[in-house]
């Protein structure tokens, strides 16, 4: 028995089922989940570009005979909507699951969506772990029933499941053999002459994959009170048992397609039935699809945000034990780009030429936040490139601002790529920034096709960002170190006048100062300090700013000598200490 | 269920994920079930972090609510505030004495909270020293696990216990520097 994370558990039994390609695109909260399966002996894992493509290998392994595990998050779950409807009609040949992680409460993420509604529109089985143990053996069964009923099974987590680190009892890996592959463009040419048929094969499955759920020991009574009787699933089941212990419960491990029969009997043996989730109403409408009455809670259960046992207390007219409150007055503290981030520069220009910045999904949404508070739009992964597109489709022709898309190399390659492709195509203009920090920084630094970095540490190419821009057809290509803030300054200048009514792309690259942790001597406020607060206005966690006097400092712990703050300190108060009494102090 | 909830926070970079992994090892090994509930993805850009650990005999739930927390190990002033609501009447308020301005208080934009060091005092908090007493133990690095050596005065796993659980998972030029300083902290600790 040892502890493991939601994530490590479905990595395990994805690889004691015989498991042996792993595909995904790393993303909060699943991305432990393929980097732990690529540890394990005699896998193949890789970073794709972005979940769509992801799936799409997993089918072409499936189709070829292997087992695959495909891990995203749930706004990953939109990008590979795609193939995964299809994959529903064409059914496997060697089992496939899907992990999709959701965040409800939205801890790093840009909405919060209950992936069950895949498995409902896609007629795909949906299991719902409780914890690390389940996670693990229904990772493990998930292949025998995409097998036995010949279509991909989706592992539905959340932050709560994937991030909680439980016991779990492993097992022995089971002996695979990659199934035979023959040519059978019935099963997997999807034109309307095969699909018509697939069609009719995925509605008789439905059938037996209803019989099935009935039938399947991961949806469970536990019997107890006869008054109150609660149907759950995931992480909400454990918060249920702590709430209302007397309450008899239908834990749901198979949440689509609902078991029909254990329903209907749970809501037999109780007065009154509750169904209980979280920022959804899925499961609720599956209960009342099948004719079983819901009923509406005493109080009110919140319906966006995580739940707790003390939320659901509340909902049932218990409130919460006496406690003391926070003081109104606690600052908040959210999380801010580095000391050192090769972002902050563009971020800080950005604001200076107050221009319209469409944004992106990595680190650099932080440029958000106060002080450097440039940016104006965030929606999903590539959709900086395109907006700004949209921008300028919209302003053409007025006076307006310059508009300048802002994304990272990462998100460039998962589908910045395509966007920028169109802008070129139709002659659009604009600005596009790609910040190159030579690393996917967020999720954790995984590799990517821009840094040549790959999951398994397997020999890669690294793939040449001016040479394909230039390929493409953008005639304004620049490459610029984003700490020099002259340069950075510059090319802003450049591209928003000059190129105006151009498309250009700058890239700025320097790498990722989480990367290689290197540090340098650090700079520290000299006498000369007007109080002027240009310094504490780059958002540095290292520089702060005295209430009283208004006068700057800098904590020497925290600088890593990048000499940002310095170049944008016009009397030149902010000096960087000799590397000899440096070196002496590191001493 | 009856089972033990204790709140780990702090700031990204602190460590509060090696000591909640340590805290958890300790409970496993004294023969209970743990559930660890972690959220990161922004940690180590300087956000407020949390860690829940839970143990007992048996444990459902792997989050905190308000008014249950049996003990809030806080491993800086302002969060300690900020999540007090989490302690129970009674519970064990242990609070590093370190206080790491927020991004919008540097930069002018907000300010620290009044009476911070008061308001604990007055909910019974234990400060400790951490950085001091891992200085002293030999090693500055060593500040969560004198945290969690003041941890133990109230929950009694036994030091020789936690001494197996450190050596099994602390870098061995560490060890010796690390048990220094949880039996200082749990000196601390007994202590007041």
């Amino acid at each position: 028995m040892m502890l493991m994370s939601g994530n490590e558990a479905i990595a395990r039994g994805a690889w004691e089922a015989g498991a042996s390609i792993g595909v995904a695109y790393p993303g909060t909260p699943s991305t432990e989940t393929m980097e732990s399966f690529a540890r394990y002996d005699g896998v193949y894992a890789e970073w794709c570009t972005n979940e769509k493509v992801a799936v799409e290998v997993g089918v072409g392994a499936s189709a070829a005979g292997a087992r695959v595990l495909a891990t995203m998050k749930h706004v990953g779950v939109n990008v590979a909507a795609d193939p995964l409807f299809t994959s529903a009609y064409t059914g496997v040949n060697g089992g496939f699951v899907i992990l999709a992680a959701d965040d409800p409460g939205m801890y790093s993420s840009q909405n919060e969506q209950d992936s069950h509604y895949y498995g409902l529109a896609a007629h795909v089985p949906v299991l719902d772990p409780s914890d690390s143990q389940e996670a693990f053996e229904f990772t493990k069964a998930a292949y025998d029933i995409s097998e036995g009923f010949d279509v991909p099974v989706i592992i539905r987590s959340t932050v709560r499941v994937s991030h909680t680190k439980t016991p779990v009892t492993t097992g022995e890996k089971v002996a695979y053999e990659l199934k035979s592959y023959e040519k059978d463009p019935a099963k997997w040419v999807m034109m309307p002459a095969f699909a018509k048929p697939r069609r009719k094969v995925q509605l008789e499955r439905d059938a037996k994959l209803r019989a099935w759920a009935d039938e399947c020991p991961f949806n469970s009574i536990e019997k107890r009170g006869t008054e109150v009787g609660v149907v759950c699933a995931g992480a909400v089941y454990q918060h249920v048992l702590e709430a209302l212990p007397e309450a008899t419960v239908l834990k749901l491990g198979v949440t689509w397609p609902l078991p029909q029969g254990k329903v209907q009997e749970v809501a037999a043996m109780v007065e009154r039935l509750y169904v209980i989730e979280e920022g959804s109403e899925y499961l609720t409408n599956q209960v009342r699809a099948l004719g079983v009455e819901v009923c509406d809670f005493p109080r009110e259960l919140p319906r966006d945000g995580e739940l707790s046992p003390g939320a659901i207390r509340y909902a049932f007219g218990i409130d919460a034990p006496a406690h003391e409150n926070a003081p109104d007055d606690v600052p908040a503290r959210p999380p801010a780009l580095c000391a050192g981030c090769p972002h902050r520069l563009v971020f800080k220009e950005l604001s200076r030429i107050k221009a319209i910045v469409t944004g992106d999904i990595g680190c650099y949404t932080l440029g958000a936040l106060p002080p450097l508070a440039s940016m104006d739009s965030c929606v999903d992964m590539g959709a900086s490139v395109s907006m700004s597109h949209g921008f300028e489709l919209a302003l053409a022709g007025t006076d307006h601002k310059p508009v300048v898309a802002i994304i990272g190399d990462s998100t460039f390659a998962h589908s910045g790529l395509s966007s920028l492709i169109t802008t070129v195509y139709n002659r659009g203009a604009g600005t596009v920034c790609i910040l190159d920090n030579r690393t996917t920084a967020m999720t954790g630094r995984q590799g990517n096709p821009f840094n040549g970095v790959t999951l398994q540490n397997r020999e890669s190419r690294e793939l040449d960002l001016v040479g394909i821009l230039e390929a493409i057809g953008v005639e304004n290509v620049s490459l610029v170190n984003p700490h020099d803030a002259q340069a950075v300054r510059s090319a802003l200048k450049t591209a928003t006048t000059e190129q105006a009514d151009e498309l250009s792309v700058i890239v700025f690259k320097a790498p990722c100062v989480l990367l290689h942790r290197q540090r340098k001597p650090y700079f520290f406020v000299n006498a000369d300090c007007r109080a002027c607060g240009m310094c504490t206005g780059l958002g540095c966690p290292a520089i702060s700013k005295d209430l009283e006097s208004g006068y700057a400092s800098i904590d020497p712990a925290q600088c890593i000598g990048c000499g940002q703050c310095s170049q944008y300190c016009a009397f030149g108060a902010i000096e960087q200490i000799p590397a000899a009494s440096y070196e002496e102090v590191a001493r | 269920m009856s089972a033990t909830t204790v709140l780990l926070c702090g700031v990204g970079g602190q460590g509060t994920i090696l000591a909640a992994d340590l805290l958890a090892r300790a409970a496993l090994e004294a023969g209970y079930q743990v559930k660890v509930s972690e959220i990161h993805g922004m940690a180590q850009r300087g956000g407020a972090v949390t860690t829940v650990v839970r143990y007992g005999d048996d444990v459902a739930t792997m989050v905190a609510d308000t008014g249950d927390v049996d003990c809030i190990v806080s491993f800086e002033t302002t969060e300690a505030l900020r999540n007090i609501a989490f302690l129970k009447d009674g519970g064990y308020l242990l609070v590093a004495d370190e206080t790491i301005k927020p991004l919008p208080v540097a930069c002018g934009r907000a300010s620290m909270p009044s009476n911070a060091r008061g308001k604990l005092e007055e909910w019974g908090a234990v400060l400790i020293p951490a950085h001091g007493i891992a200085e002293k133990a030999g090693n500055a690095k060593c500040e969560n696990v004198a945290i969690l050596g003041a941890l133990e005065h109230r929950l009694g796993f036994g030091a020789e216990l936690w001494g197996r659980v450190i050596e099994g998972r602390v870098p061995p030029k560490t060890v010796d520097a690390n048990k220094k300083a949880f039996e200082l902290g749990l000196e601390f600790a007994d202590g007041r």
